[in-house]
């Protein structure tokens, strides 16, 4: 690792303030990818400024349906949350299945989201809900967020200060892990929303990270069942493949994990 | 450089290191507690976790500057007045070790994880929750015996030691 300087923001401001004064900045909050990434040298911030300890970024809050969980809110949070497990459980099995449970208890949501790995499971679950993602400046909507592999919608020294989540009435998802890395190899995201529209969302298998599956959105909503993404063909000239699995093997994989997530949904 | 201060093993310790400084670096290399081992040193083979503020973290994945003010625990901190800890012993009962190199990881998890579960563990949560430490010699089949063994000697309110 390259050396750094490290700074421990106290508020929002105070970490938009100390990133911004400094280009090589970097804001560091789980460090679960930033600190591998920098000690294989492959990112070399001059500066580091740590949001673990601002206070106005963690914690969950569950009201009439809506959900907004702090961009520093680790995924052991998530996953052990009886309001979240209540109000969206397809969010708490996505978090309770993320790494090891060292890597949950540092790892954050803001972290993961603003990396935006193409195998990462968070990516899967907010485009699937819907989600809004807050920043100190804007709310972006999950569509517009993920703009492509590790990249967001994010402007230099643009900080995500939460996640907003309206409840579905369904949600599931299931992933087949990388039996090394536990990356997503696919993972599939299913939520059926208020208005009765359902939304499905596929990690780890597009080429250019989180998708969305329209063909499998149409069927579930009108049947809303594991059986009903029988007919539907998952096109792979868009998909990955690499050492791990072909673009073939992937799309059938898509197909299975969104069957799973649906029977997971209920 | 960072000035960081620390509680390690109910001990409060404090040293001057660079900013850069990995939190197992500073165990090991500042504090002279080298049972905190490194082994893949790429936050995946659990050999390096260590208890920060009550959880169960990669020692190797987090700089000492982000524990400054936080109440560490290491292996060394399990053992009381000559007294292995619940686990320990179980570890070794059960066989739960040979070469030993991933051992200090494997007790760190399993404190955790049996704080985290108290007395509800059964063989499949153990070996999920031991995802994120890898063992080269044992099969894992001693070390899980070790860890429920230790579980249901602990029982559900006995939150010892470590904490």
């Amino acid at each position: 690792m390259y050396a750094t300087n490290y700074h421990r923001a106290s508020s929002v401001e105070d970490a938009v303030k100390l990133a911004s004064s400094n280009d090589e900045a970097k804001y560091l909050s789980g460090g679960q990818t930033l600190l591998p990434t920098m000690k294989q040298r492959l990112a070399a911030p001059s500066d580091l400024v740590d949001l673990r300890h601002v206070s106005d970024m963690k914690g969950i809050s569950v009201s009439g349906g809506s959900i907004r969980i702090g961009a520093a809110t680790t995924h052991a949070e998530v996953a052990k949350s009886s309001e979240i497990a209540s109000a969206c459980p397809g969010l708490a099995h996505l978090a309770a299945h993320i790494g090891d449970p060292h890597v949950r208890h540092m790892g954050t949501i803001g972290g993961s989201i603003a990396n935006n790995d193409p195998a990462a499971d968070y990516p899967a679950g907010l485009v699937a809900l819907n989600a809004t993602i807050v920043t100190n400046k804007r709310s972006i909507g999950a569509d517009d967020f993920f703009t492509g592999m590790f990249d967001t919608a994010l402007e230099d020294g643009e900080l995500i200060v939460a996640v907003e989540i309206k409840a579905p009435s369904k949600s599931g998802y299931a992933k087949f892990p990388n039996p090394a890395s536990r990356y997503a190899m696919t993972g599939v995201f299913v939520a059926k929303h208020g208005d009765g529209s359902v939304r499905v969302a596929v990690t780890g298998a597009g080429s250019d990270g989180v998708f969305r599956q329209a063909d499998m959105e149409q069927a579930l909503a009108s049947d809303f069942s594991a059986g009903a993404i029988d007919g539907v063909t998952v096109d792979d000239s868009e998909l990955m493949s690499d050492i791990h699995a072909s673009s073939a093997y992937r799309a059938n994989l898509v197909k299975v994990m969104a069957k799973r997530a649906v029977a997971a949904a209920g | 450089m960072a000035n960081v201060s620390m509680t390690v093993n109910g001990r409060s310790v404090s040293g001057q290191c660079e900013d850069r400084t990995l939190l197992v670096q500073f165990i090991r290399e500042n504090l002279g507690l080298t049972g905190t081992h490194v082994g893949c040193d790429t936050s995946q083979c659990g050999a390096c976790v260590v208890h920060v503020d009550g959880k169960a973290v990669k020692s190797c994945t987090m700089l000492a500057a982000q524990a400054d003010g936080s109440e560490v625990v290491t292996i060394e901190g399990l053992a009381s007045g000559g007294e292995l800890h619940p686990v320990q012993a179980a570890f070794r009962e059960h066989h739960g070790l040979q070469c030993g190199f991933c051992t200090p990881g494997m007790i760190m998890s399993a404190v955790d994880m049996i704080q985290r579960h108290g007395g509800r563990l059964d063989e499949k949560t153990v070996r999920q929750e031991l995802e994120g430490n890898i063992c080269r010699c044992t099969g894992y089949h001693n070390i899980v015996k070790a860890v429920l063994d230790a579980a249901s000697k602990m029982g559900d309110g006995t939150k010892v030691a470590a904490e």
